[in-house]
């Protein structure tokens, strides 16, 4: 009766798992299944958020899309599965996801002994305060004896920490274990001070029950730079994230957006012709067609558009784009060539 | 003494009139005296009482009714700077988020599948929880195997079917809540049985394997079990392999409702006097069949109210599935009252209201129903 | 335990059927499995690690934490002390609740309980209501209820609900004597009544009259006589960061306090046995409630008044002081605490209140009528009647009612309370990834507990068992 049920429950269980994943490549994998299955923030604004009816949008939420537009030419086929914290880097360890697209921080140590590749820096942050307007304080200097709100189990725990022993300051820490509960306590009025990357203290700040009462302090205490995440090993696959994201800068560099790829396929300068594929077969390289570049930029746009459309002024958050401009307008975003 | 008395003989020609009942022996009035103020401890007590009920019943009753709203479409309907008085219970922020509650993000062109599923599922209750239903053996095999594979391919969908596939991150609300409770009710019962079984196993090792699950998973908090299936079972499979993430909590409720209900098993077996073993043995009935035909069915019928006791907490216990980041009417709850379009003074307590009002009606139906079934079987012993 | 089938049934030819047989392949079988199940986990677990480069071992117990925590028992900073550290302090705060909910859940149970047999009608319902409402509505449903919709809408720090306190000065002379005076007065004239009282209408009002004047003194004493002065400012502070009390700091001679507490501890103990032994060989009754109450709150009262009296006050407090985000100083309860303090001892209270209702109706109530027919007082009754016999039926699952608070208390997770699950499967889990070791730590404490409590229950019920003649 033991060995029947246990036959049972291993029966049961295996038809609720998803196959196997390492048997081939990712792309094979992800072209065989027909959608690419990204990881996904479970409720950022402007990078990853789904609304009532599961339509995702965001900075990070387009990228996945951007990368099924290189796939499939069509932007739709992602599966978006919304990962807390803690469970992002397992999801993409075990094989649930194929990338992971959830404003995650490339550090040493995860890049290095997770096995897992960061493949780039698709956004340019790093971890703020936010206090209320009425406080009067104007400084994270002035934090002395604050009570601060934050999400534990992320960098940003262990950033302030240092960012308050370094300048000798005390501060009393309540860490809750969501981002959601952490905001809403701030918000409740449970702390002085609420601390997390700087985009994410403008997406928060939209959930508070009047954004104007809040300000997000200058200081940036730590470098947070997120990008996307593939599992170590599969080059081909992080070839192909790596250059989705630098195909979308680049063609912000060239001027090639959503509006104008038709006309640009005509285009005679030969950085753009490379980019859109009427030259070269950088495409076919990677394992996609060489037309991948025009599928991104026509369904999801160049980088500049994605960013202005989800956190810049085409959005409620709002965001400067400061460090995340290209390199030619004094910003850090910077793509190699195509060539 | 031999006295010749002339005292006058009386001898009464009618009946004395009938002396007044007691004063205040019956009646509402004596009723009082006697339950409400029988002595200077009780008067104070029923003071007390009284005062306790003056000070929660009418500020209840206010928030919930009298200065409730009803209707409106964002946060202005329930602010009290806006409408000029004091806020309630603000209801038009349910009655707005009614459909995240119940069915979170699950698309709502397939939402009909989830109507479905309720339905089916009041059906397999209905018939199961009806005591006079008929053929309430094939509601049993209705509700344990038929009703769990139709609602899987029900919610889930497949192409074979023409039903689009609903991936499980798109479920949430009440539909989780209960799939969650389902599972652990429909998981618990067998298992439950079999490990109870298992420790009163004559087979050392079968009983020693029973008790030492048994009492570890009695012995640990839900939440650490939860997250052992959450973090760990990716852990202890082949590489390559992954669980759907609605299903690892499952398996840990599933785990732990079994374990409870092992021990409520256990005492019925308990129960049943050495005489039925011994007369099943004697008409060469074999361990099965003995377990299956004589003591189980009345061994199960003496904790019914121990395994709907063990289902009340387990449906109680579901809520915890919302800390490891699962959809449930809990999480929704918690999730929609961050929304900025509804933020209010009372949203907060009107979003646990609307969740406890559900709860405490489940949960409470469910101990009436114990209760009823309880008696009607008492009335069986009693003949 | 009855024996199960065919123990005894001789083997009939084929070995099939031989029950030994049998029972012995079952259960290699069973043996096989299990090892192969855990052979299977631990080697894939194992493979999984490597891939993930995830480091295991308990080293990482050693390692500097980095991360600060909220509520600390011991000494704690991110910068000094390590995971096991952190571990310690998640531990402390479990225990703390936990030992705080079981002692106010129990009286609230009780109270509950007794309140749900009681014979008025009013009061019966109401914790009808109480236990019905509170046992039907999940746990974390009551924990957010009470940390979201009851203390976060509590005032800022600035505008901090006061409690107002009193100080102790020095006592005047002229009051004093008032106060002495008014003491013994009270004490003559109770006494007198109790002796001359001819009527129970004298008796009533005799002791209302020395009650009065008792209490009138003793008003005097608090107030009037300079040795409590009500404070200005308030004491205590209530707001949306916590309650803030005063705290103690023990200065020359406080150690006295204590000493006298000790002593009154142990002259009660002793003065219950020493009556306890005149009752057998005399039948005499002595007041032992009243006299241990003297001994335990007396002395400890007395030899501060001393202390205060000859060197100045040995207790001082240290009130909380406005400061420009938070109160700073006093004893800081957090509201995560008091949250999750609250819904387990309201929730537990409930489950209680049933056990101890149970057990009260076990007792037959041939035994209520037989030690009423002794001539036993109702109070009499429920103390040495009902209540032993009672207590037997109780203890078992209130115990188990105990262990559910304290690993009900694992739901502080969900309002950021540092415990041991929110703290170490939380917060180290993460910053370390080493899931396995943690997961299997904080499952460990949790069953060594348990363990623990189910050892005393057996130890506990082996006791009590009713001793069949």
């Amino acid at each position: 009766m033991k060995r029947a049920i246990a036959t049972i429950a291993v029966g049961l269980a295996a038809s609720l798992f998803a196959g196997a994943a390492f048997a081939q490549s990712t792309l094979n994998n992800v072209k065989q299944k027909g959608f690419l299955t990204c990881g996904s923030n479970p409720g950022l604004a402007g990078f990853g958020v789904p609304d009532a009816q599961g339509n995702w949008t965001g900075l990070d939420v387009d990228f996945c899309r951007a990368i099924a537009a290189a796939i499939f030419n069509d932007p739709t086929k992602v599966r978006f599965i919304p990962l807390s914290a803690k469970d992002r880097f397992t999801a993409l360890q075990s094989g649930e996801i194929d990338v992971l697209a959830r404003n995650s921080t490339w550090t040493m140590s995860r890049d290095t002994q997770l096995g897992l590749d960061f493949t780039g820096i698709n956004y340019y942050d790093g971890q703020g305060f936010m206090v209320r307007k009425k406080l009067g304080v104007s400084s994270a200097k002035e934090l002395n004896g604050a009570t601060v709100c934050t999400q534990q189990g992320t960098t940003t725990e262990l950033n302030l920490a240092d960012f308050f022993r370094s300048n000798n300051m005390k501060y009393e820490v309540v860490a809750f274990a969501t981002a959601d509960e952490t905001f809403k306590a701030y918000d409740a009025g449970r702390c002085d001070a609420f601390t997390t990357d700087a985009s994410g203290l403008y997406a928060e700040r939209l959930k508070a029950a009047n954004p104007d009462e809040h300000i997000v302090l200058p200081e940036i205490i730590s470098k947070e730079p997120l990008g996307p995440v593939v599992r170590h090993g599969d080059n081909q696959w992080a070839d192909i994230v790596r250059w989705v994201h630098f195909a979308m800068l680049n063609a912000e560099e060239l001027g090639v957006s959503k509006a104008n790829v038709d006309q640009q396929l005509k285009s005679e300068n030969p950085e753009i012709k490379r980019l859109l594929g009427t030259e070269g077969k950088f495409g076919e390289a990677i394992g996609v067609t060489n037309d991948w570049a025009v599928r991104i930029i026509k369904h999801v746009g160049n980088y500049g558009e994605v960013f202005e459309r989800n956190v810049g002024a085409g959005s409620p958050l709002k965001i400067q784009r400061g460090q995340n401009a290209l390199w030619t307008k004094g910003g850090l975003q910077y793509a190699p060539p195509i060539r | 003494m031999n006295v010749a008395t002339d005292a006058v003989r009386f001898v009464r020609a009618e009946p004395v009139a009938a002396a007044p009942p007691p004063t205040l022996t019956r009646g509402p009035v004596a009723w009082i005296r006697e339950n409400l103020f029988a002595g200077p401890v009780n008067t104070v007590l029923t003071l007390i009482a009284l005062y306790i009920v003056i000070v929660t019943v009418p500020p209840v009753m206010k928030f919930f009714f009298i200065d409730a709203v009803w209707s409106g479409s964002n946060r202005d309907a329930c602010r009290p700077e806006v409408l000029g008085r004091p806020v309630g219970a603000c209801w038009a922020y349910v009655i707005d988020k009614i459909n995240y509650f119940v069915y979170g993000s699950y698309p709502i062109s397939e939402r009909w599948r989830v109507n479905a599923f309720f339905v089916l599922l009041a059906l397999g209750l209905g018939w199961l929880l009806w005591l006079d239903a008929p053929r309430r053996s094939l509601g049993a095999i209705y509700f344990f195997v038929v009703f769990p594979l139709l609602a899987y391919l029900l919610l889930s969908g497949s192409h074979f079917l023409g039903l689009e596939p609903v991936p499980t991150s798109l479920w949430g609300g009440i539909l989780v809540t209960v799939i969650v409770s389902l599972v652990g009710i429909v998981f618990s019962l067998p298992f439950g049985v079999v490990l109870a079984l298992g420790r009163r196993s004559r087979l050392p090792i079968i009983r020693f394997f029973s008790v030492v699950f048994i009492e570890f998973v009695r012995g640990v908090p839900l939440i650490t079990v939860l997250f052992m299936a959450n973090t760990m079972l990716p852990l202890f499979l082949p590489e390559g392999t992954t669980v759907d993430r609605l299903v690892r909590p499952l398996v840990g409720v599933a785990l732990f409702a079994s374990a409870y209900m092992a021990e409520v098993v256990r005492g019925g077996l308990q129960a049943i006097p050495k005489g039925q073993y011994e007369g099943a043995m004697s008409l060469g009935l074999n361990y099965w069949q003995m377990m299956c035909f004589i003591i189980l069915p009345q061994a199960l019928r003496i904790v019914i109210p121990g395994i709907v006791n063990t289902f009340i907490g387990l449906f109680k216990d579901t809520t915890l599935v919302a800390i490891v980041g699962i959809f449930d009417l809990i999480r929704t709850v918690e999730a929609s009252r961050v929304d900025p379009n509804w933020a209010a003074p009372t949203i907060n307590t009107t979003g646990y209201a609307f969740a406890g009002i559900f709860y405490f009606l489940c949960c409470w139906g469910m101990s009436r129903y114990s209760l009823a079934v309880e008696r009607r079987l008492a009335a069986g012993q009693r003949r | 335990m009855p024996t199960e089938a065919g123990a005894q049934a001789p083997a009939r030819g084929s070995l099939a059927y031989d029950p030994r047989v049998r029972a012995a392949v079952y259960q290699i079988v069973l043996v096989l499995l299990v090892t192969f199940l855990i052979y299977e986990a631990a080697t894939n677990a194992i493979a999984n690690l490597r891939a993930a480069k995830i480091a295991s071992g308990f080293g990482f117990l050693e390692v500097t934490s980095g991360f600060d925590i909220s509520q600390t028992l011991v000494p704690y900073s991110a910068a000094a002390s390590t995971y096991g550290d952190a571990f310690l302090v998640g531990l402390l705060n479990t225990l703390l609740v936990a030992a705080i909910g079981i002692v106010l859940a129990t009286v609230l149970g009780f109270i509950v309980g007794l309140a749900r047999l009681s014979r008025n009608w009013v009061v019966a319902k109401l914790a009808t209501v109480y236990v019905e409402v509170i046992r039907n509505l999940p746990l974390l449903l009551q924990l957010l209820f009470w940390y979201n919709a009851v203390l976060a809408p509590l005032p800022a720090p600035r505008e901090s609900l006061r409690i107002y306190g009193v100080t102790l000065g020095a006592p005047g002379m002229f009051a004093s004597l008032v106060v002495l005076v008014g003491l013994a007065a009270a004490y003559l004239l109770w006494r007198a009544t109790e002796r001359l009282a001819r009527s129970p209408l004298e008796r009533t009002l005799g002791k209302i009259a020395a009650t009065i004047i008792g209490v009138l003194a003793g008003f005097v004493l608090l107030f009037r006589s300079g040795l409590l002065e009500a404070t200005e400012g308030g004491i205590g502070f209530l707001n949306n960061r916590g309650l803030f009390l005063p705290k103690p700091l023990f200065g020359e001679g406080a150690w006295l306090v204590p000493a006298a507490l000790a002593v009154g501890l142990v002259g009660a103990v002793a003065f219950r046995v020493w009556a306890k032994r005149r009752q057998e060989a005399t039948g005499e009754q002595y007041p032992v409630g009243l006299v241990a109450f003297g001994l335990i709150a007396g002395l400890p009262a007395l030899a501060w008044v001393a202390t205060a009296l000859v060197a100045g006050n040995p207790i001082s407090f240290e009130i909380p002081q406005q400061q420009r985000f938070n109160l700073r100083g006093g004893l800081q309860v957090l509201p995560e605490f008091v949250a999750l303090l609250v819904g387990l001892v309201t929730y537990t209270a409930g489950f209680i209140a049933e056990v101890v209702r149970a057990g009260i109706l076990a007792v037959s109530r041939g035994q209520t009528e037989a030690a009423a027919s002794l001539g036993l007082r109702p109070g009499q009754i429920l103390r040495l009647v009902v209540v032993p016999q009672a207590m037997r039926v109780i203890i078992p699952p209130l115990t188990s009612q105990y262990l559910n608070l304290t690993k009900n208390s694992s739901l502080a997770v969900a309002i950021g309370y540092p415990d041991l699950v929110q703290v170490f499967m939380g917060t180290v889990l993460n910053q370390t990834g080493q899931a396995v070791e943690v997961v299997a730590i904080t499952m460990a404490v949790y069953l060594t507990i348990s363990l623990i409590t189910s050892a005393f229950m057996n130890y506990y019920n082996s006791r009590m068992a009713i001793v069949e003649r």
